[in-house]
């Protein structure tokens, strides 16, 4: 039979729900790592059972986990992030030089033909390789030493790079996004990189169409279509595509069209999802009513979807790496707050419920359909 | 050869998978530094944990305890008491209190 894990990450430790295909009845595991930020974990798409994790602390640094056993048992892996060559300077938040520094993996996105393959995004911005299943690491630096790495500036959370994605057509091609420079996309397996911002308007830096410099928090793509791409930028909902050549705003009815997170359907590739949030100091819910926004046309028409979610007195966000979908019929929902509820939606997003309510603030959610 | 004993902040203790204080052998003049390539030699799963793996510098929020001194500011190859040379008394590293 089926079934759903729903992997957190949390200011505190990881948890691991499970479920059948139900997605009726919830059983929760962890802490794991407790006391710790677990930014994110992944699951292999080859191997369901092998899951990474970055498991980081402001006292000890950046640890990597793995697990063979769907996150039964872990074991440390290498934790070594080296720069390659010269690290070089972005910019501060004041504008001057500062040199790149690592600080912590935000995001791990393991291959889909290759267990043991895996890329990191980093904070300081850069995306880093293992090939042996975590235990070494490499820097695929033509990212970093792209021309505009000077430009670069961090977000308030740090110059991150949060988003990788796999082109499942053209195992060359990799899409990455970073905190505040923008849209990045490879498509020589990550040897040489582009940016791919044409089209952001971002009215709060210098020159509001430059080239980099743009705060997206998140990109998403659906498989069966890995030409088009969907953003949640700082503000603004953007759609392209042609593989992120050009961008076209589709925040359309939305309410407010600031949020960190975007995620598709798994079965309608038009049909997207995303949590308004209200900008720029406040990140929380418009009027205290937590509502996620459905749109079944790839943008500009959306519904708000409330039914089961708080409608008052609710100031949670809802952070950038925090939703994400299953592949059953019908497609499931879920989402984490920075409250640490994690609702799910076992039908589209109809009608919510929290599968878990007081889990440590949520930074990451990641589903897996379990034959 | 000197046995010397290291206390463990917690976390590191549950990483590393060791319980209580942890005793290591060292050959040579026991310091900070060589007590900490030998902890790492034994765990290696404590490299980056408690010095950058690059530079080898400390990390900001931990502390080295000395018989009750503060030896995180000396150099790290500058010789520890001989209370710590002998395992009369254990090497504390210490994380901050601090954070939420």
């Amino acid at each position: 039979m089926s079934g759903v894990r729903v992997l957190v990450g949390t200011r505190k430790g990881a948890f691991i729900l499970t479920s059948d295909g139900k997605r009726d009845k919830w059983e929760v595991s962890g802490p794991h790592f407790a006391g710790w930020e677990i930014y994110h974990m992944k699951g292999s798409p080859v191997n369901p059972d092998r899951i990474y994790a970055s498991q980081t602390s402001g006292w000890f640094g950046q640890v990597m986990q793995r697990s063979n056993d769907g996150g039964k048992t872990w074991e440390p892996v290498g934790n070594k992030f080296a720069y390659e060559g010269e690290t070089g300077t972005h910019q501060w938040y004041d504008g001057t030089p500062h040199p790149w520094e690592f600080k912590r993996v935000w995001h791990l996105e393991p291959s889909l033909t290759d267990a043991e393959t895996v890329l990191a995004g980093a904070e300081d911005a850069a995306l880093f390789k293992s090939t042996d299943g975590g235990a070494n690491w490499a820097e695929l630096s033509g990212l970093r030493k792209h021309g505009t790495g000077p430009k670069w500036q961090p977000g308030a959370g740090g110059m991150c790079l949060h988003t990788v994605i796999l082109d499942p057509t053209d195992p060359n091609r990799i899409y990455i996004a970073i905190s505040a420079a923008g849209a990045f996309r490879s498509d020589d397996g990550g040897q040489s990189w582009k940016p791919i911002n044409q089209g952001l308007h971002s009215q709060y830096i210098p020159d509001p169409n430059a080239e980099v410099g743009h705060c997206v928090h998140h990109v998403a793509m659906h498989p069966s279509r890995p030409g088009t791409l969907f953003m949640q930028k700082h503000w603004d909902v953007m759609r392209s595509d042609n593989a992120g050549d050009n961008w076209t705003e589709v925040s359309g009815n939305l309410p407010t069209d600031f949020g960190f997170v975007i995620d598709i359907h798994a079965h309608q590739p038009e049909t997207i999802y995303v949590a308004p949030i209200k900008s720029d100091s406040e990140h929380f819910p418009l009027d205290g009513a937590l509502r996620i926004y459905r749109s079944k046309t790839g943008g500009n028409e959306w519904e708000p979807l409330t039914k089961g979610l708080p409608q008052k007195d609710c100031y949670v966000n809802v952070l950038r790496d925090a939703m994400a979908v299953d592949s059953l019929d019908k497609c499931g929902i879920y989402f984490g707050t920075t409250g640490g509820q994690v609702y799910a939606s076992s039908n589209e997003g109809e009608s919510w419920e929290p599968i878990v309510r007081d889990l440590p603030a949520v930074l990451s959610v990641e589903v897996q359909t379990l034959a | 050869m000197s046995i010397i004993r290291v206390e463990l902040p917690q976390h590191l203790r549950t990483l590393a998978g060791a319980s209580g204080e942890v005793e290591l052998e060292i050959a040579g003049p026991v310091s900070v530094r060589s007590v900490l390539d030998a902890l790492e030699s034994r765990f290696p799963t404590l490299k980056g944990t408690i010095r950058d793996q690059h530079t080898l510098e400390r990390r900001a929020f931990l502390r080295f305890f000395a018989c009750e001194e503060d030896w995180s500011h000396e150099l790290p190859e500058k010789p520890l008491p001989e209370a710590i040379a002998s395992g009369t008394e254990p090497l504390l590293i210490i994380g901050a209190i601090a954070g939420g």
